[in-house]
């Protein structure tokens, strides 16, 4: 491995933050400005969406029923069994459906997008693209960011609705819980601002997912060891950033919104 | 060795963009990778109608020639103007505009993969929008025809060999009837007879359509061939010029050495030339 001087490595390090900084922004930017890719935004929002439905559908309703399974035994100690739809969910709306749904779709979509983008930009068909004067930016990276956004925010939905049929599903078959119990428990523990969070965190996590990964697609270089490489550093820096973002989100949120 | 002519500003500049005297200019461009200097102080100028054919060994900046005058790349230093218009200090998005009006064979092609023949072909036309699906097809058919393709309108760019790639690259870059033609070693890597129907293709574009055009390549033969053959509608194939009448062919050759430009002239030129390197290169 080449050894790197720190000034160098530090050099290397602003650039890129520079270069991520600009293209997050000109994603957006071009929203707001003509050609708009209709129909690429759809093929995306296919592809992210219900493409990745099958693992969010098993991860919520695995992670909902875990929830439940885990908490119960606690629970039942201190005889507040009754409890347990509160705590399933309000740990799936407000953290754990984000989370784990932001997570699972890192790992599919963004190494996708990091791969794809990574092998046009390897074979010169992002080059050729800008010759036959369609602006890449435009074509390529503004769709998937919107398509993901719009996309984790739904999905985000069906992991907490399953998390919290998962958990049901739990309690009334192995702990003898009444089903209108649990969901009515459920639905009263929530308050606006848990909703808020959990609403807010995906819109995020879907920002940071889709310009992560065409970032390093859109800079990959050095042929398809280049391409892997650029591949495994999406779903690496974009699942560190979603726990980091959470983490300030969240406790900017429970600032703001004044949490006990 | 023939001196790179000199460019003035009011010469690009003066006339309408239809008229305009020289279609692709440098002005003493520079431009160098991290700290390797790639060219230094490029000098010329491409007239209408002209072909200029660009030598040189590998890594000597040929391609970075072809970049710099679709705006792919932004020179460190000098002035370049194409089509009437300079781009050196342009944005990345006032660029497109002008793109369209040029058309790019890359070196491996670069054709759209997820794409199929049809698409790739059509891709200017689609991304203008509000087209019919006959103001695609026929334009698509007419120039698959014209690099006799017809038939792999559906296939995928995998589907079809190195050969058919290029001239489905070539289809791609002149669908919209450019002005100005670049390729970047288009017959690189291709079988003699394969890079033969290339190069006759792209005598045919010059001789059919009267389409400038820069062409960077390894293969002195290629260019040789250029500048000898005629394209005869009647044939339908390449024919060789009888020697009285090879001057006539607007063809011209560049020739750099360590990012410098050591000749720029015409065939009689290249063939006469005193300079030992130059004689060494085309012998």
């Amino acid at each position: 491995m080449e050894l790197v001087s720190p000034a160098d490595f530090a050099k290397d390090a602003v650039h890129a933050v520079q270069d991520y900084t600009l293209l997050a922004v000109q994603s957006v930017g071009n929203l707001f400005r003509h050609p708009r890719y209709y129909a690429d935004m759809l093929y995306q929002a296919d592809q992210i969406g219900f493409g990745s439905l099958p693992i969010v559908v098993l991860t919520g309703l695995s992670i909902g029923a875990e929830l439940a399974l885990n908490s119960a035994n606690t629970l039942q100690r201190f005889g507040s069994l009754s409890l347990i739809g509160q705590l399933v969910s309000v740990g799936m709306v407000r953290e754990l459906g984000p989370i784990i749904t932001g997570l699972m779709v890192a790992g599919r979509n963004a190494s996708g997008m990091a791969s794809e983008l990574g092998s046009m930009r390897v074979t010169e068909q992002i080059d050729a693209m800008r010759a036959l004067g369609t602006d890449p930016m435009k074509k390529l990276v503004t769709p998937r960011v919107a398509a993901t956004v719009f996309m984790l925010f739904f999905l985000t939905i069906i992991s907490d609705l399953l998390g919290l049929f998962g958990g049901a599903l739990i309690s009334n078959l192995l702990f003898r819980m009444d089903w209108h119990q649990y969901w009515s428990t459920s639905w009263q523990i929530l308050v606006f601002q848990d909703v808020f969070m959990g609403l807010l965190k995906p819109v995020l996590f879907g920002f940071v997912i889709a310009t992560i990964g065409c970032y390093y697609g859109m800079t990959a270089r050095g042929g398809t060891q280049g391409v892997g490489r650029a591949t495994t550093q999406a779903v690496v820096a974009s699942s560190v950033l979603i726990l980091v973002v959470d983490l300030l989100v969240t406790k900017l949120l429970m600032t703001i919104f004044a949490y006990q | 060795m023939a001196a790179p002519p000199s460019v003035t500003t009011t010469e690009v500049l003066s006339g309408t963009q239809a008229s305009a005297p020289y279609l692709v200019v440098f002005e003493d461009v520079v431009l160098a990778f991290e700290d390797t200097p790639v060219l230094n102080g490029i000098s010329f100028r491409l007239s209408k109608g002209e072909t200029k054919a660009i030598f040189g060994v590998a890594g000597s900046g040929k391609s970075t020639i072809l970049k710099l005058t679709l705006g792919l790349l932004k020179p460190d230093s000098g002035h370049i103007y194409v089509l009437g218009e300079e781009i050196t200090e342009r944005k990345e998005e006032d660029l497109f505009e002008l793109r369209r009006r040029i058309g790019m064979v890359f070196q491996e092609s670069a054709l759209f993969d997820s794409l199929t023949v049809r698409e790739n072909v059509a891709f200017r036309l689609l991304e203008e929008g509000n087209v019919t699906e006959e103001q695609v097809d026929r334009p698509v058919r007419e120039v698959l025809s014209f690099v006799e393709l017809e038939n792999t309108v559906d296939m995928y760019p995998s589907e079809l060999s190195g050969g058919m790639r290029r001239r489905v690259a070539i289809a791609r870059a002149m669908i919209t009837r450019p002005e100005l033609m670049l390729y970047d070693s288009p017959t690189g890597g291709l079988d003699p007879v394969t890079s033969t129907t290339i190069i006759e293709l792209i005598i045919k574009q010059r001789d059919v359509f009267k389409t400038s055009s820069l062409l960077v390549t390894h293969r002195l033969q290629d260019a040789f061939m250029m500048a000898t053959h005629y394209f005869d509608r009647k044939s339908n194939h390449m024919q060789p010029l009888p020697p009285g009448m090879r001057s006539e062919v607007p063809m011209g050759f560049l020739i750099l050495r360590d990012g410098k430009i050591i000749f720029d002239g015409g065939l009689g030129e290249l063939v006469h030339t005193q300079d030992e390197y130059i004689r060494e290169y085309i012998s």
